[in-house]
């Protein structure tokens, strides 16, 4: 029975006679990358700025540098987020709270300015006036790294507030009236019902804001905080060597943007194995 | 009638005073005085956009009234300083959609609110006992602590095994780590009924619990319907099966353009209307 169905494709022939386009179109197209690569490499001379590189960076130890860069970059992106998250469940709390008491709308209202503000300017501008302006106005002293995770934090919460927003209101109003109607309090029934499951309806979208946090930590140099990007400047003014630094700083740039996207898929995935259970 | 003897002496669960509940300009309640007695059985029938669903709600102030009372256990709900949630956990509610939580597990579903009740009373006790010395410094009359009985693994050992016994009531016991997902309509409204049962309520509302559901479906729910009210339990229950509401019945009230048109009996409703509305009513639907 088995035997009567045979694969038609008879090997190469086939294979040939199907993809000619595909490998034209690649031959060409890797001749002129050749062509392309040829006169950069004549025109430049990689081997020395190689050298240069390595020199600076394994023989004068300028990876441990790197690794605190690296470190930082780290720290601000995921306190930063954690710090974001939570503000931004809490506005997102205040703002789908039925507007009956007076007490509420001045809470909604406030939250709307903070929004507002956060989203409505360059967050290079609030680190700038947060570090320069407000800190020494309110006469603390803080770390550039302190400030800037706050910094990132308190931006974050206006963005994840949105995001947390829509997730609540996709989450069917019926979940709330049955748990308002068993008698949880309205935070009790956001906190055990209706946010969870909102979470899991927004993951996607929070594991973007994730990463578009780790891309905007990139700017903490302006205020002195040395992160991934801080490092490589720091790295190609001081070797006079810019081409190998900011395109290794981009690779790594790349890596740990897909491995955060790699990990939010995963979870994604876990959380909604947990539901078909 | 009997029940008419019976009902002014029993025990009177909700009073409602003069309900009226707008929606903008939308008048949905108009002066809706009603009681509902202890043990009673109240169906409501009605026309659809009668506000039958508005009045259900306004009971346990899901939707707040615009004027008018509701007093439950004595209590006027409709105060804006009274906790509504310590007594909406006496008022059991049961919708048309079931509304299961579907981020947790059915044995969760039920567990949950009674679970946090009998946390909060407990965290209540722990903090008078721990508070008492400071207050009875001001107290001309000491007060003494309060003996602890309970603790929390024991409170979660109490309601799960409770929970349990109501699932193996209607023979959903192997479902207890199931979601909500994967269950029947059927499964999701019985659950949502011993869910409601879990906080033991002295009252029942339910909207329509059988509109969401396929036929074959409808006749399990109504069977546990039956049961509970079997345990003497006081119902509301809006319906359009009219079949269920003569048999289960012991009022029907039949509401039209946010008012109670007319009410009594089964019998007395579905075999002598008075009212033209409630003619052409049941000449559309007991077809
Ligand atoms: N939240 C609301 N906002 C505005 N109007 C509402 C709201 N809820 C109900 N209504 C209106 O109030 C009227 C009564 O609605 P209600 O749901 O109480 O009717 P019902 O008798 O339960 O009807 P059905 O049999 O279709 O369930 C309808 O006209 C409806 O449009
Ligand atoms: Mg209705």
């Amino acid at each position: 029975m088995q035997t009567q169905i045979q694969p038609k494709t008879k090997g190469k022939p086939g294979f040939l006679r199907k993809h000619w386009m595909d490998i034209l179109v690649i031959l060409v197209v890797a001749f002129l990358l050749f062509l392309l690569f040829r006169s950069i490499y004549f025109r430049f001379n990689f081997q020395k700025k190689w050298d240069t590189f390595y020199y600076h960076f394994v023989t004068n130890n300028g990876y441990r540098r790197l690794l605190t860069g690296m470190r930082n970059t780290g720290i601000i992106a995921s306190l930063g987020f954690l710090i974001g998250l939570f503000i931004g469940t809490v506005i997102a709390l205040i703002k789908v709270i039925p507007p009956y008491r007076k007490i509420t709308r001045y809470a909604q209202k406030v939250c709307n300015l903070y929004v507002a503000f956060f989203r409505g300017t360059p967050i290079v501008v609030q680190l700038l006036v947060g570090y320069y302006i407000i800190l020494p106005l309110i006469g603390v002293s803080m770390t550039p790294l302190a400030s800037c995770v706050t910094i990132f934090g308190l931006n974050s919460g206006a963005y994840v507030s949105e995001i947390m927003r829509g997730g609540i209101q996709s989450v069917d109003s019926g979940q709330l009236e049955a748990a308002r109607a068993l008698g949880l309090s309205f935070p009790t029934s956001m906190i055990r019902i209706v946010i969870p499951q909102a979470v899991k309806n927004i993951l996607p979208t929070l594991g973007n804001e994730i990463i578009t946090l780790v891309k905007e930590t990139a700017i903490v140099g302006y205020v002195g905080a040395v992160d991934i990007t801080k490092f490589f400047q720091d790295h190609a003014a001081n070797s006079y060597e810019y081409m190998v630094p900011y395109l290794i700083m981009a690779l790594i740039y790349i890596v740990i943007v897909a491995v955060i996207a790699a990990l939010v898929r995963l979870m994604e995935r876990r959380l909604q194995n947990g539901n078909r259970k | 009638m009997e029940t008419g003897n019976n009902l002014s002496e029993s025990e009177v669960i909700l009073d409602i005073q003069d309900l009226c509940k707008d929606f903008g300009n939308l008048k949905v309640l108009k002066n809706i005085t009603e009681q509902i007695h202890k043990g009673e059985k109240v169906v409501i029938i009605g026309p659809s956009g009668s506000g039958k669903s508005t009045f259900l709600r306004c009971l346990n102030c899901m939707e707040d009234p615009t004027s008018g009372a509701i007093y439950f256990d004595g209590v006027d709900l409709t105060d804006m300083r009274v906790n509504i949630n310590t007594h909406r956990r006496h008022i059991g509610m049961v919708f048309q959609s079931f509304n299961l939580f579907n981020n947790k597990t059915v044995l969760k579903n039920i567990t949950l609110a009674p679970e946090l009740v009998a946390n909060e009373v407990l965290r209540r006790q722990k903090w008078h006992n721990r508070l008492l010395p400071l207050t009875n410094l001001f107290r001309k009359t000491k007060q003494t602590k309060i003996p602890i009985t309970t603790t929390k693994k024991q409170i979660r050992q109490d309601v799960e095994a409770n929970a349990r016994r109501l699932l193996s009531r209607i023979g959903l016991e192997e479902k207890a780590d199931a979601y909500p997902s994967t269950l029947s309509g059927g499964q999701k409204q019985r659950i949502a009924i011993i869910r409601a049962l879990a906080m033991n309520p002295k009252v029942i509302l339910f909207d329509e619990p059988t509109s969401a559901l396929d036929p074959e479906m409808v006749g399990e729910v109504l069977d546990l319907i039956r049961q509970v009210a079997e345990t003497g339990m006081t119902m509301v229950i809006v319906t359009h099966e009219m079949g269920f509401a003569k048999e289960i019945a012991t009022r029907v009230l039949f509401m039209d353009g946010g008012t109670v048109l007319e009410q009594g009996t089964p019998d007395e409703l579905f075999s002598n209307p008075r009212s033209d509305r409630l003619k052409e009513f049941l000449s559309k639907v007991l077809v």
